[in-house]
């Protein structure tokens, strides 16, 4: 199974490799997801969603499903 | 004539956008809604020197033009529509200082449309403080602007952005990105198709849904014909070009911007440690709940006290001084009280809204759409929906204007749709009054009073009727939406005061106009039909009540209570002759009691007489003939009538009780003290007993009472349909209550 944003610890950071685009709001593009950039998970909501993201230098919270198509590889 | 200069302001939610835009234009706004659709709009104008005016535009804010809400909608049609009025010469595009990379998207887009733009990087007094230094003069060679560093809190960089708008004409319009680059080869036949238009412009034109009422329509009719891409392949185009554009952004502030992490560490981290925890967070959200609540109820008792009196002293004045007649009476009776209800709610409006905009501008509001997501999403609605339902609180109509920034339709239908039943300011009233005559005043343990927690408890009914309502619906409901759930978590801020003090004005205003003039209507309609009457009874009512009292006397009440005051009168009468305050004979204290007397009589006579005509009214024929409905939930015609008004207001209940019972004041106490002397005729027991107070207030808790809710569920989905199945639903299930619970009490 390849790792995404939704496997991640707290605290973990990693770089993102690939998304599944027809899961994905372009606003989350937008806003800095995109293959390259840098994403750091700061917290979780209780059952880990919803996530709280530092992605690329923006703060944002997303829902699980969302997270599961943004593979990432660790650094 | 002294050219007016359009502006734009433009910019990512939470930069200070709107602060800006306070700044410079003070207090000269205006504030409405786009035409058809309710998109707050608004304008203020900014004098530049020489008598040049800026005419303002604050745009609601958006993260790019690929626009996936109303809000975002209007941005594009005003910058794509060269004839709109608002549109632009010169664009002000705010960013925050920490989320340059991310402004500068929407930056480019709109460079790329050939408006003159000007970025403003705002809070830029914090530069330092987070470790981040910019070269402006290289960042403005490379994005080919002006650069205006500010601080809108510290009031810095104004003057700088007002020169720079006044000289648009000096600023580029060359695009960042040339579109052709996205895909040379669908741009290549696109700009071949139309050679004219800039292929920026037109390929937003395909992939939105704007809608251009003045724009050519040849060009759009051309480029519908132009969708030979199916949407999906348009949504990944979509995708490169925002590559593309990170792209050109990534290398010009790897040239300009340096971020030194090590000062960078905030009070963010241990806030957000602290504030969103799993335990902790819940219970600090709980906290500040509870504290708005208490303090929006202790602090608007006084001046909702002093708004009650001023209208009374107000109705009895004009009484006095105007000469009698119809038109008095409308005046005193209809209007003065009409405008008191509309006026008695501000307060409560206000402090409610002076606490969301300071959870707003201080970004704790996104931590509670946060920690709330998952347990909201149980019931089918969205973290985002807690906001609406703390402001339903309030009142409604803000509150179902406030579900605008849920993304997913279907969650933000629900929450429009369940929001009425959360305990709004104008059930208070009702409630008060029905839970001080039918809950004994008894305490359990000296602290939690019946009383207060029969109150408590109707709050929880509210939020209970909503959640499991809106768990219906989601279930039956069958509206295919994506979830895009995606939030901004912004960092914290102290809220600017003239940000919150504006944001209060607004809002408040926004109620008056939008609610007021329906209870103001509803308050003349009631005055009309209660003192309008078309029968015998109604027009000899002066005479009947006359023989009547001639020959049986007053009513019970009235003889009781005529009884009391004349004991009372006599008795201080007496008091202050023994402290020798007056030196009077007995003789006189006889007098002075026979004329006390005989104004108690004629009081009691014309009250009877307004009674027996409100009875023989209009209004009078209308309750009785809703009385075979109302009876099984243990009402007779009059609270029928209170009932059948209240579907306009829920607030006019105590009133329309006030006129019936012919109390001629709206003071609480003798409000309540007349309707536990009524009996119900049937059994001679009070008529307002457990049974029938818990089926009022069960009634109330459900029932879609307000034809201002009605109005905005109309307007904000478009069509009858959802307010229309709300109202059944609401009243439907609030009849079935109050019969279950009326038939098992009673």
């Amino acid at each position: 199974m390849k790792t995404t944003i939704a496997s991640l610890k707290r605290g973990q950071k990693a770089i993102i490799t690939a998304l599944i685009t027809d899961q994905i709001p372009l606003k989350l593009l937008e806003m800095g997801c995109l293959p390259g950039n840098e994403v750091t998970l700061l917290q979780t909501a209780p059952f880990s969603c919803p996530m709280y993201l530092n992605i690329n230098g923006s703060h944002l919270a997303i829902r699980k499903e969302v997270a599961e198509n943004i593979e990432v590889e660790l650094v | 004539m002294a050219k007016q200069i359009n502006v734009s302001l433009i910019g990512n939610p939470n930069t200070g956008k709107t602060s800006v835009f306070n700044l410079l234009t003070g207090l000269k706004q205006q504030v409405g809604n786009y035409p058809g659709i309710t998109v707050e709009r608004k304008a203020g104008v900014c004098k530049l020197s020489r008598g040049v005016k800026a005419h303002i535009i604050d745009l609601p804010g958006t993260y790019s033009l690929n626009a996936s809400s109303l809000d975002e909608n209007v941005v594009i049609e005003v910058l794509l529509n060269k004839k709109d009025k608002d549109y632009p010469d010169v664009a002000v595009v705010i960013s925050d200082v920490e989320n340059i990379k991310r402004n500068l998207l929407l930056f480019t887009q709109i460079k790329d449309l050939d408006i003159p733009t000007i970025l403003v990087i705002n809070m830029a007094d914090q530069m330092e403080r987070k470790g981040i230094t910019i070269d402006i003069p290289e960042l403005e060679k490379r994005l080919n602007t002006k650069i205006v560093l500010m601080s809108a809190r510290k009031k810095i960089g104004v003057e700088e952005l007002k020169k720079y708008i006044e000289e648009y004409k000096k600023l580029s319009i060359a695009p960042c990105l040339n579109a052709f680059e996205i895909d040379p080869k669908y741009f290549g036949g696109l700009q071949k198709a139309f050679p004219k238009q800039s292929l920026y412009k037109l390929w937003l034109v395909i992939t939105q849904d704007v809608n251009f009422a003045n724009i050519d329509r040849n060009t759009i009719a051309d480029a519908s014909a132009f969708h030979t891409k199916k949407e999906s392949e348009l949504k990944r185009l979509q995708q490169k070009e925002t590559i593309k554009r990170y792209q050109f952004i990534n290398q010009t502030l790897k040239a300009t911007q340096e971020i030194n992490l090590e000062n960078a560490k905030g009070v963010r981290a241990a806030l957000d440690h602290i504030l969103i925890h799993k335990v902790w967070g819940f219970a600090i959200f709980f906290l500040i709940l509870l504290f708005i609540f208490q303090a929006i109820y202790d602090w608007s008792s006084y001046p909702m006290d002093l708004i009650d009196n001023a209208f009374a002293w107000m109705s009895d004045f004009f009484r006095e001084t105007l000469p009698s007649g119809a038109l008095t009476n409308l005046l005193v009776e209809g209007i003065v009280p009409g405008i008191g209800g509309i006026v008695i709610f501000i307060p409560q409006i206000a402090f409610l809204f002076l606490f969301i905009s300071i959870l707003e501008e201080s970004g704790y509001m996104s931590r509670v759409v946060f920690i709330m997501d998952r347990l909201m999403r149980r019931f089918g609605l969205s973290g985002k929906s807690i906001v609406p339902l703390i402001s339903g609180t309030a009142c409604a109509i803000p509150a179902v204007m406030a579900t605008r920034n849920i993304e997913n339709w279907k969650q933000r239908l629900i929450t429009i749709l369940v929001v009425p039943f959360t305990t709004c300011s104008a059930r208070l009233p009702v409630y008060l009054i029905t839970i001080s005559l039918v809950i004994p005043e008894h305490r359990i343990a000296w602290v939690f009073g019946y009383q207060s927690l029969t109150l408590m408890l109707l709050y929880f009914i509210g939020f209970g009727a909503a959640l499991i309502s809106a768990s219906l619906l989601n279930k039956f409901m069958k509206i295919e939406t994506k979830s895009f759930f995606v939030v901004e978590m912004p960092n914290y801020k102290i809220p600017l005061f003239k940000n919150v003090a504006i944001n209060i004005y607004e809002k408040t205003k926004a109620f008056i106009a939008g609610a007021g003039k329906i209870i103001l209507a509803i308050s003349i309609i009631l005055w009309f039909l209660g003192s309008n009457g078309f029968s015998d009874n109604f027009n000899n009512a002066e005479g009947i009540v006359s023989n009547r009292i001639q020959t049986e006397g007053f009513s019970d009440f009235n003889k009781k209570s005529i009884e009391t005051e004349l004991v009372n009168y006599k008795r201080a009468l007496q008091d202050s002759v023994f402290k020798k305050v007056y030196q009077i004979s007995p003789i006189a204290i006889n007098d002075s009691i026979k004329i006390k007397k005989t104004i108690l009589y004629n009081l009691a006579k014309s009250q009877e007489i307004s009674s027996y005509k409100l009875e023989n009214s209009y209004m009078g024929y209308m309750g009785k003939a809703i009385t075979p409905i109302v009876e099984p939930l243990g009402y007779d015609w009059k609270i029928g009538i209170a009932v059948l008004t209240s579907f306009a207001a829920r607030e006019v209940f105590v009133s329309t009780l006030a006129t019936i019972y012919s109390v001629g004041s709206e003071e609480e106490e003798t409000i309540k003290n007349r309707m536990a002397s009524e009996i119900n005729p049937a059994n001679g027991k009070p008529l307002f007993d457990f049974a029938t107070g818990i089926s009022l207030l069960l009634f109330y808790a459900f029932a879609m009472q307000c034809a201002s809710t009605i109005a905005i569920v109309k307007k904000e989905t478009n069509g009858w349909m959802w307010p229309s199945i709300q109202f059944i639903f609401m009243s439907g299930l609030a009849y079935v209550a109050a019969l279950i619970a009326y038939q098992f009490l009673k």
